[in-house]
């Protein structure tokens, strides 16, 4: 069963982790995706660190230079996956920016993608007409599914594109902004936002990242959708070493 | 000066430039680049702009015939004085064009990154006049070493927000500018100050930037008789001062030279030469060329210049430099300063250091007997604590 079928066959709000691999320890992901596959969350979005990440909050920039000074890097992170995968069959989307992986090698990428299982690949900053245009062929010859980001407010003809995209999902950022911020979920011009985007004719099932922080933003973020995503909350409570008390509160 | 694109649709100059953007950044980007199709060819919004550049930045800047440099080097240099400009730099005459389109889309809230701080004065400059609120991203680090335009910036109104990020110096404070961007996608318009970032922006400062080799080719006219001369020098750090320097030429066979910051020398480790240590990659929305590690992290430039340590290139220079119709020449910091202060004492004219680069350039070419054009795209107020601690 791949990611996308997992996601929609069962009604309940699924749950993503986001965090950057090799944070905080160099091999973290080793132990920390076990765990959280333990306490119940449903896909992990693992993401890979880069020096000057544009769209995120403090805190994963933070992470993601501790991470690489760790010594993190693109190879690393995928010896990493290979061993979790011995033991655990969560579901793994990596998510990162464009550079590093251009520089990795884009065949390559994919082929370790491929070898390694993993189920999604998320570059917010590599646009969809780039990637049909230059990548695509590449990606699917590896059947490796890309993941794109849509704004509430994303024309229907575009929309239709990544819909076609055969995607795990489709990422809605509810409110643009950086990772980390407060998106106010359940206020009456969020709430309308949401509401109508999921009356929009798509297939791909949707799941809502970009300011979840707890169980009721949460719960108001997925309300009409099949999930949600957490990354700089999850990230801090690493620092504080309650993340299994933060899953916990979760649900 | 109707606009006649250089990029294609798509922003790319062959393989450099496009739009890597987040999805949350594509309206805005998308409503930018069809306000600046339109106004670019709009009478009303080109006679405006020309008004502003004329009165308030006072245009055209001299084209002088620099004939003490000219006997030393033997041959014909004239200055391009954008020195002279309003506010002491080049910097102005995109921020003048970016803040009437800020303007005619209703944008209330300015946002620009800066570096050496002149792009930012220019910024404060515009927001000033036109009633807009402002807000200008700057490293910590060059916050430190950058005072005097600081002061400027705060005297104009603007509120100066220190990037604490990273190196802290001008490639941070764009990721900030990024950042508050997309947490502001509706009301804020972000002035940037070199031809870099996500297409239209190289397309659109270049635009704006190409009344020097306009004002050039009309200004050599009249005193040689000729429009187009052998050669034009420029400094390029992001590149904007020599992209409007280089406008009108590309098409020609005039020599184009690029002067690069080499640092502390180009294998130093300690250098922002792109053109030289840079390979092909994406930074701030744009493929260029780029100081990256093996794994795609961004190298943190040097350069004595706060204007020149950017780890990427404007992506048509990138274009430029690759297919080899722009020369780029990689100058020291000892070499700039020394340039610098040698050609205060010649002309009488105390450059940037930024423009340093580009002076220093002239004696490492073949220029005897030729007719030159350097472009001097600021004065050098703002760097006199580190000139005279080399004097």
């Amino acid at each position: 069963m791949n990611l996308r079928e997992k996601i929609t066959l069962t009604k309940d709000k699924k749950l993503s982790i986001y965090f950057p691999a090799g944070y905080p320890k160099k091999d973290s992901a080793l132990e920390l995706i076990p765990r959280l596959e333990k306490s119940g969350i449903d896909f992990i979005e693992l993401g890979m660190p880069f020096s000057d990440p544009m769209a995120d909050g403090p805190t994963v920039q933070e992470a993601s230079t501790i991470a690489l000074n760790n010594g993190m890097n693109i190879e690393v992170l995928f010896e990493q996956v290979k061993q979790v995968r011995e033991t655990s069959d969560l579901p793994i989307v990596l998510m990162g920016y464009f550079n590093p992986v251009l520089q990795f090698g884009i065949e390559k990428f994919a082929e370790f993608c491929k070898s390694t299982k993993i189920d999604g690949v998320l570059i917010p900053d590599l646009p969809i007409e780039v990637y049909i245009q230059k990548y695509k062929s590449i990606f699917e010859a590896a059947e490796v599914p890309l993941v794109f980001m849509v704004t509430p407010d994303v024309s229907a003809e575009r929309l239709k594109l990544i819909d076609q995209q055969n995607s795990p999902f489709i990422y809605l950022v509810a409110k643009s902004n950086i990772t980390g911020s407060n998106t106010l979920f359940g206020t009456e011009d969020i709430e309308s936002n949401l509401k109508s985007f999921s009356e929009r004719p798509i297939e791909t099932p949707v799941v809502v990242g970009f300011g979840i922080s707890d169980a009721a933003s949460f719960q108001d973020a997925t309300k009409h959708f099949s999930g949600g995503i957490i990354g700089s909350a999850f990230i801090k409570s690493l620092a504080s070493e309650s993340a299994d008390t933060f899953i916990e509160s979760l649900r | 000066m109707k606009y006649s694109p250089i990029a294609d649709e798509h922003g790319f100059y062959g393989d450099f430039g496009g739009a890597f953007i987040p999805e949350m950044l594509r309206k805005n980007v998308e409503e930018l680049k069809n306000a600046f199709l339109y106004y670019s060819s709009e009478p009303e919004f080109i006679a405006e702009f020309k008004a502003l550049l004329a009165d308030y930045v006072g245009r055209p800047t001299p084209l002088y015939y620099s004939k003490n440099l000219s006997e030393k080097l033997q041959a014909g240099i004239y200055l391009k004085r954008e020195d002279l400009n309003h506010t002491g730099a080049h910097k102005v005459n995109n921020t003048i064009g970016q803040i009437l389109l800020a303007k005619r889309m209703g944008k209330k809230r300015i946002i620009a990154e800066t570096g050496a701080g002149q792009h930012g004065v220019a910024t404060a400059t515009v927001c000033a006049l036109m009633g807009l609120e402002c807000i200008v991203y700057m490293g910590a680090i060059d916050i430190e070493r950058q005072k005097p335009n600081v002061g400027r910036m705060k005297m104009l109104g603007a509120e100066v927000r220190a990037a604490e990020s990273g190196s802290k110096t001008l490639k941070d404070a764009t990721n900030e500018a990024i950042r508050d961007w997309l947490a502001n996608v509706d009301d804020t318009f972000y002035i940037i100050g070199s031809v870099v970032g996500p297409d239209p922006y190289p397309e659109m400062v270049a635009y704006f930037q190409s009344v020097i080799s306009d004002e050039i080719k009309k200004q050599l006219l009249e005193k040689t008789g000729k429009e187009n001369p052998d050669m034009v020098v420029a400094c390029v750090g992001g590149g904007s001062n020599a992209a409007g320097a280089f406008y009108h030429f590309i098409d020609s066979d005039v020599q184009l030279i690029a002067a690069e910051a080499a640092g502390r020398g180009v294998d130093s480790g300690q250098s922002a030469a792109t053109s030289v240590l840079g390979t092909i990659g994406v930074i701030h929305g744009s493929q260029t060329l780029l100081m990256q590690t093996k794994d795609g992290q961004i190298v943190e430039p040097y350069s004595i210049s706060a204007g020149l340590d950017y780890p990427g290139i404007g992506p048509m220079h990138a274009h430029l430099i690759h297919s080899k119709r722009v020369q780029s020449i990689a100058i020291t910091d000892n070499e700039a300063l020394s340039a610098g202060l040698s050609f205060s004492r010649l002309e009488g004219i105390i450059p940037a250091l930024e423009t340093s680069h580009a002076i220093a350039a002239l004696e490492r070419l073949d220029i005897q007997g030729k007719t030159v054009v350097l472009n001097l795209s600021g004065r050098g107020d703002k760097d006199l604590s580190t000139y005279l601690k080399h004097l």
